[in-house]
């Protein structure tokens, strides 16, 4: 064997620059890595990580209620495009999504199908309230049909007020809403008046009454007490 | 296809008179039905008995021509009950006729006209539903904005607001589950789509009974979106309360049209004259919504055939964006424009006017190449014309039962667009076509709709150039109108201006206040979507879906 084949001189290369690669390996490279410098670990909490993740990586549920959807709309699309901030793909199914944007004014005959609709949607859920209807039955406050705001029936972390918000002000609250997550914030779970709850289980009174023969007593309802609301 | 009128059936013109109709003919026709006549400010009013209802109007419909059962508005007065039936006519809307028909206080009732038109079916069930007159001889008469276990009429005088109320989430039961020839018959399939569903464009609940991929019953079940706009408007005050609801009944950037309707009611029934250049910028502003609603209705439509999210879909709302920004510019909003006053606009034009100028002149000048762009991608593709063409058929007959409007009737060869035919605001100065098609299937509607966008692009060029001429010391935005807005007590109005989506109507009455004691709506897509069931009947489930996207309903007109 001859002596002419030497190991190349080692040459004075960091661990750093040995694991960023190079040649056709150079796209793997991110700024990230290069944050990581030589080491291939990060030390975190785990829950840190994952509330990271979580707001880094939002499902929306494609949920188109009234007026505000259209703005809604325009968010997803060309021009605004949520999808930079890292959620903008909406589902359809609620099993799929992590995030509600509940865009328009609530009613009496809808607001049970969204408490289910928020119901299927897996844990954990977050639910950004679009537009003043949301917050207080908005221009439609004194109607005889409407739910005085989204809160009244599920739980909200963000409101974006606007009469529809701008696309701009929706990014915004998007925004925020992932600044909360990953800092494992959530919004303390509101009282909520109106519940989903069985006929049977109803307190007995005059309207219970006059109704019974028209509901099951398993049939799940939604009793509005419109004196109690705000 | 001309601004021309199409030629009448002289046969059916009982009163037609060069200046209008003559009532006395019309009321010599009914003879004896005729109990008293009133007197409206869009038509005369003839009082009829509850119980004949059915008569008089078959009576008018099949001997003095009028086909077209606009609206039926029920109200309630201290002593009595009333339904209006507004009738007029689809080769001529000027020739108008109200049938008032009271009824007592006690127990409100009287005969359905449903048999007489199909689409009375849908309006005295809401009329039902919140003002509380029962139908007699109703196919059926149920709730159809409300929730069926809701307690009172909240139209009527003593509603009560602040009363619990209960709403049941029940499963729908199929209704042909025991409707079989033989025990072997196979099952028929109940499918709910929506309330929360992608196709159904907002919160409508379709629900479809499936014989395997085709449809054997639908129903379109409403109200979910039902936030009482009629209560909201009877609260407002006429000059400044009213005009930011119009802008949230038919949300999709057609702000300004239903303004207008709204204004257009308002002005007629308080004599309220609009100068000239505030009609120009209203129309210029109008047909700028209608672009923009047209846009979308076709970027839905695609995304409901194609199910593509990505190419077609963004291209419509490419356009939209354009749109929506040279109307914020003008009225400083992007979808709620609250822009229209009683007697004219709100602001004039923006500062500098030619740049506002040269931005729509760009606008209008890229239009047809961006037109060609869609007919490449969307009418000219083969998939989807083996989608469209052909499905969902509606028949002039079915269009004119059904009260149908707009691109709708326009799909199926109905000639009638009330711009031309009951002109308002600058329209019968300006140089435009009404679009007709004759296929009456998805792909005309969607057709008609691409190439009424081009009639809009000529409508808003010609105000462009008018606007721009016009003297500088002449430029009045706004009739002289009172601080607070009284029209004379027991005046009545229907007035309809055409909508994006077609005949959008107001009927206001009066009581000398500064509040109207009725505001009812008429909704084009309210009538439009009845003719749904007709198009999906014994069609497959993916052909529904194209019809309802081509219909182009959004629900908060339908719901209101």
């Amino acid at each position: 064997m001859s002596s002419d084949q030497t190991p190349p001189a080692a040459k004075d290369v960091s661990t750093q620059e040995a694991r960023m690669g190079d040649g056709a390996d150079d796209r793997f490279n991110s700024t990230l890595r290069e944050a990581f410098g030589s080491t291939p670990f990060i030390l975190t909490k785990f829950d840190k990580f994952m509330n990271w993740v979580r707001g880094s990586s939002m499902f929306m549920l494609q949920f188109g209620i009234a007026c505000c959807s259209i703005e809604m709309i325009h968010t997803y699309a060309i021009k605004h495009d949520l999808d930079r901030f890292g959620s903008g793909v909406p589902r359809a199914s609620p099993r799929q999504a992590d995030v509600i944007i509940v865009p328009g004014t609530i009613v009496s005959k809808f607001a049970p199908r969204m408490k289910r609709v928020y119901d299927q949607m897996p844990e954990p859920k977050f639910v950004v309230s679009m537009g003043s209807c949301t917050i207080s039955g908005g221009p439609f406050q004194e109607g005889y049909n409407v739910i005085k705001g989204a809160e009244e029936v599920i739980p909200v972390d963000i409101h974006v007020p606007g009469c529809p918000p701008r696309p701009e002000a929706l990014i915004y609250g998007v925004a925020k809403l992932q600044e909360r997550i990953a800092e494992g914030e959530s919004s303390p779970v509101t009282v909520k008046p109106y519940e989903l709850e069985q006929f049977g289980d109803l307190e007995q009174d005059e309207l219970v009454d006059k109704l019974a023969s028209e509901i099951d007593e398993e049939d799940l309802v939604m009793r509005y007490n419109w004196n109690d609301s705000p | 296809m001309s601004l021309e009128k199409p030629s009448r059936d002289t046969a059916l013109d009982v009163g037609v008179t060069e200046d209008g109709l003559d009532y006395d003919a019309l009321a010599d026709l009914l003879g004896g039905h005729v109990l008293d006549r009133e007197e409206h400010v869009n038509a005369e009013g003839f009082v009829i008995r509850p119980d004949e209802v059915q008569e008089v109007l078959s009576t008018l419909k099949e001997e003095a021509g009028f086909d077209h059962c606009a609206c039926v508005t029920a109200q309630e007065y201290d002593d009595r009950y009333e339904s209006i039936y507004h009738l007029r006519k689809y080769n001529d809307p000027t020739q108008e006729l109200s049938i008032v028909v009271p009824s007592p206080k006690d127990d409100p009732h009287n005969e359905s006209a449903a048999r007489v038109y199909d689409t009375a079916d849908w309006h005295e069930r809401e009329a039902y539903d919140l003002v509380g007159i029962d139908y007699d001889d109703h196919p059926d008469l149920r709730r159809i904005l409300l929730p069926e276990t809701w307690q009172g009429h909240p139209l009527s005088q003593d509603y009560n607001q602040d009363q619990p109320q209960i709403v049941s989430l029940r499963e729908h039961a199929n209704p042909l589950k025991d409707d079989k020839r033989s025990e072997d018959d196979p099952d028929t399939m109940f499918v709910n789509i929506g309330p929360h569903h992608p196709a159904t464009h907002g919160v409508l609940h379709v629900e479809t009974v499936l014989d395997g991929e085709q449809i054997a019953d639908l129903e379109p079940d409403i109200g979910y979106l039902h936030r009482c706009e009629e209560q909201m408007c009877q609260q407002g005050t006429y000059r400044h309360q009213i005009m930011p609801y119009p802008d949230r009944w038919d949300y999709i950037s057609a702000g300004i049209l239903n303004e207008w309707a709204y204004a257009r009611a308002a002005e007629d029934l308080a004599d309220i004259e609009v100068p000239e250049y505030a009609q120009v910028i209203r129309t210029m502003a109008a047909e700028m919504c209608r672009i923009a609603s047209h846009e979308l209705a076709l970027a839905t439509f695609a995304l409901d055939v194609f199910g593509d999210f990505t190419a077609v879909f963004q291209y419509g709302i490419r356009d939209r964006e354009i749109v929506q920004n040279l109307l914020e510019d003008l009225t400083g909003q992007r979808l709620m424009f609250n822009y229209l006053r009683l007697g004219g606009v709100a602001w004039d034009l923006p500062e500098p006017r030619e740049e506002y100028f040269e931005k729509i002149r760009d606008f209008l000048d890229d239009l047809p190449h961006k037109l060609e762009e869609i007919h490449d991608l969307v009418t000219g593709n083969e998939i989807f014309q083996m989608r469209c063409v052909d499905t969902g058929v509606l028949s002039p007959e079915q269009v004119k039962q059904y009260g149908a409007t707009g691109p709708v009737a326009r799909g199926s060869g109905v000639d009638y667009d009330l711009r031309r035919d009951d002109p308002y605001g600058y329209y019968d100065e300006l140089d435009w076509n009404v679009v007709t098609e004759q296929g009456g299937d998805n792909f005309s509607r969607v057709l008609v709709r691409l190439r009424e966008v081009e009639e809009s692009a000529r409508i808003i060029e010609q105000c462009v150039d008018l606007l721009e001429d016009w003297p500088e010391d002449d430029r009045e935005i706004q009739a002289n109108v009172p601080r607070t807005l009284r029209p004379d007590p027991d005046k009545e109005i229907y007035r309809s201006v055409e909508g994006a989506k077609g005949e959008l109507g107001i009927y206001i009455r009066s009581d000398g206040t500064d509040k109207p004691a009725r505001f009812k709506i008429r909704s084009p897509c309210f009538s439009n979507l009845q003719t749904l069931p007709e198009m999906a009947q014994g069609e497959y489930i993916p052909d529904m879906i194209a019809s309802l996207g081509s219909l182009d309903i959004v629900l908060g007109e339908v719901d209101r």
